[in-house]
């Protein structure tokens, strides 16, 4: 009898036939209630695609605006909104549930936990997050619209120039940070306290390793983000003056709060695809994962790391010269973690015998567009040449490459890897190529341009754009409505799945595959590792 | 279970972390300003009067200060430097005078921050008398000049021979409507002295 099942379990609500660990409940209130691993993550996962649809509904009208010069499609203020949201759905609506879903399915079966360790707050750290969303979409109704100021909302754009839906917007935040943090401190928990034995720290899969360390980042930064909204919400409707230059505040602190949160943020949305990556490569190599420890240590480095530069966004607001350098090499210093996780990977290819499914594909798609978005992010960081490319599309190419060819191809990777091992059946594989190679043509043709179009001088966040930059832009929204559309094969894909239709697949799924998790029966049953397995 | 009772150590644990965080946030804000206060990087002055007690005039160097003036969006006073810039020897005291008038049909209180470029130059700039010390409230229609009395401490780094100050008039009148009362010691009234 597993602990999970005897404590947390609301009898009303699923009563667990001891001798039949599978009955899983029915209706509606087997998801508002559950407080199954598995459950959850699939609720964390399903909602995080339908942000990624919303959110990506949103870069269509943008996309749609800037295909020809002039202001035709939108009002500006509504553009600007497009954008803010756009980018707040998609961090925190996309990305990082996508993610905590991921977590939830894949942790406690890869330490051979029977569950979370605390299941009850995993179902409200789940069930705020639609609320939180709910609050900011529906702020965009709001007389004046929703948030205008960018997903960063700098002061005073937030405080002195933001509409009363901020108010709204201040709210959503506090509670998608609650919801991470309660996501995080669980995650910390179950792997401190549940893992199998003889599952030892220099065991446990990179995947649990690299959410082990963006869970830390997540409860160090997620309060400094809250306390940042907790700020601007009482700039603006409390008469304080943290960022009010006429009260004693200064408006260049807001940006030092909201970095300091904001660089480890990114590595928060990139360290769980690290471990991705890290899980799949070797599978598909036929190989173990190439130098582990030093993966373990990069990852390490590079959240430790996060700390000391935030202000290389801010390279453009007047820091004295020996601050800059110091930023600037910081930043450099990343790449040497950074590089040595790429090299690993490509190491573990080395000399393997490689076959390329569809989670290979995406892999090896991700280990190069990741790199260009990370070279990019290098000539960032370099602050004389920083002058020229700040808040151009150099830095919306950039952190697309690292966000949606990084972090997002990673978490579909994790689908196509993982799928099989949640339904039992195999996906349909010709709708899954269709979806990989209209997604990575479509995708390079959205952002690859935008370097040019970056460098050429063509500001971010604005509707409209001078002349010379019109063929580069109509390209770059053909892409960006052929990758918005790539994803409803994939969306297409997903249903289908879900519906258990295909072939049924063995326990192993792969044939390079190891761990635990693919020493259980696929489908994965209801509860698993009720009595630990001994790992050696 | 002793798993549970682990758990809930580890989550206490974790939750001082949060609350931790969440206080070190708003210690960011103190923090900045003692940061800024020691090495001068943003560019702000002193907010209170320096004492002048005479010292050694260094006749050798001389530094450029130059004023700039602008008002923040939706102000509507005007506001100039009568001096652009004056030549000054590190330790000398000099007096400087700023015109402003209120054009508007209001009376308006209005607070000046300033603010130094290069920023460390503005550990060394010692006002003895700044009208930006208090906030300046302002009839409808009136004018005024008001004065600035500094020196820069001979102190100052040998590579900065040129400086600029630049003072924001912000429209304050909302925040202070309570204080306007309070007669202002630095605002000098019409008809003017020059200086």
């Amino acid at each position: 009898m597993s602990k999970a099942t005897e404590i947390m379990t609301p009898d009303a609500v699923a009563p667990q036939d001891h001798e039949h660990h599978d009955h899983i409940p029915k209706g509606i209130t087997r998801w508002l209630f559950t407080t199954n691993h598995k459950d959850i993550g699939t609720l964390y996962l399903w909602f995080a695609f339908i942000m990624f649809l919303v959110g990506g509904a949103m870069a269509m009208v943008i996309r749609a605006e800037l295909f020809q010069p002039g202001l035709q499609i939108v009002e500006p203020n509504f553009f600007n909104q497009m954008t803010t949201v756009h980018g707040l759905i998609m961090v925190f609506g996309a990305v990082m549930p996508a993610f905590t879903g991921l977590a939830n399915w894949l942790i406690p079966m890869m330490i051979g936990a029977p569950d979370m360790a605390l299941p009850r707050m995993n179902n409200w750290s789940f069930w705020i997050l639609p609320g939180a969303f709910l609050i900011l979409l529906s702020s965009l109704f709001m007389e004046g619209g929703g948030p205008a100021f960018g997903w960063t909302f700098y002061a005073p754009l937030s405080t002195t120039y933001s509409g009363d839906s901020t108010g709204l917007f201040v709210f959503s935040v506090h509670i998608m940070g609650i919801s991470s943090i309660m996501g995080a401190i669980n995650v910390i928990v179950t792997i401190f306290n549940m893992r199998a034995p003889g599952m030892t720290w220099m065991k446990m899969p990179l995947f649990v390793w690299t959410w082990l360390i963006t869970a830390f980042l997540l409860i160090a930064v997620m309060p400094v983000l809250a306390g940042a909204v907790t700020m601007v919400l009482t700039d603006k409707f409390f008469g304080t003056s943290f960022f009010d230059a006429a009260g004693g505040g200064d408006p260049v602190m807001f940006q030092h709060i909201f970095w300091f949160f904001g660089h480890p943020e990114v590595y928060i949305m990139i360290l769980p695809a690290f471990g991705i990556i890290s899980q799949i490569v070797p599978t598909f190599s036929r190989k173990r994962l190439f130098g582990y420890a030093s993966m373990v240590y990069a990852t390490g480095a590079i959240a430790l790391l996060s700390f000391v530069v935030w202000a290389h966004h801010m390279f453009t607001t007047g820091m004295p010269v020996y601050m800059e350098m110091f930023f600037m090499f910081a930043t450099m210093l990343i790449s040497v973690p950074t590089g040595v996780k790429v090299f690993n990977w490509v190491a573990t290819m080395w000399r393997g015998s490689l076959s390329f499914e569809m989670p290979m594909m995406f892999a090896i798609a991700f280990i190069v567009l990741f790199t260009i978005g990370g070279l990019s992010g290098l000539m960032l960081a370099i602050t004389p040449v920083d002058f020229q490319y700040h808040d151009t599309y150099f830095v919306v190419a950039h952190f697309h490459y690292v966000l949606v060819t990084g972090a997002i191809f990673s978490i579909m990777a994790a689908v196509y890897y993982w799928l099989p091992k949640w339904t039992g059946k195999m996906y349909d594989t010709t709708l899954a190529k269709w979806h990989f190679w209209c997604s990575l043509v479509s995708v390079n043709l959205l952002f690859f341009p935008m370097h040019f179009v970056g460098l050429a001088g063509m500001p971010r966040r604005i509707p409209d754009y001078a002349l010379q930059f019109a063929d580069f832009n109509k390209w770059i929204s053909v892409g960006g409505f052929a990758f918005g559309l790539s994803q409803l094969i994939f969306l297409a894909l997903v249903i289908k799945a879900c519906k258990k239709l295909g072939d049924p697949v063995s326990s192993q799924v792969w044939e390079g595959a190891e761990g635990l998790e693919w020493e259980i029966p696929s489908p994965a049953p209801y509860h698993t590792f009720e009595t630990p397995p001994v790992v050696k | 279970m002793s798993h549970s009772k682990a758990n809930n150590k580890m989550v206490v644990k974790l939750l001082v972390i949060v609350v931790g965080m969440f206080g070190f946030g708003f210690a960011l804000v103190p923090l900045y300003d003692v940061f800024c206060d020691v090495t001068g990087i943003n560019g702000k002055t002193e907010n209170s009067a320096a004492s002048y007690e005479y010292i050694e005039i260094d006749e050798s160097r001389e530094i450029t200060v130059e004023f700039i003036t602008r008002t923040n969006t939706g102000m509507p006073w005007e506001f100039r430097a009568q001096t652009a810039r004056v030549k000054v020897h590190p330790g000398e005291l000099t007096t400087v005078s700023f015109y402003v008038r209120n054009p508007a049909s209001s009376d308006i209180v209005a607070q000046a921050i300033p603010s130094v470029s290069p920023g460390t130059a503005a550990l060394y700039l010692n006002k003895t008398e700044c009208f930006c010390f208090n906030q300046q409230p302002l009839d409808a229609g009136d004018e005024a000049y008001m004065p600035m009395q500094f020196y820069v401490d001979p102190q100052l780094p040998e590579e900065i021979t040129y400086f600029t100050l630049q003072y924001t008039l912000y429209d304050v009148t909302a925040r202070a409507s309570d204080l306007t009362t309070k007669p202002n010691p630095f605002m000098v009234p019409q008809p003017n002295r020059d200086i």
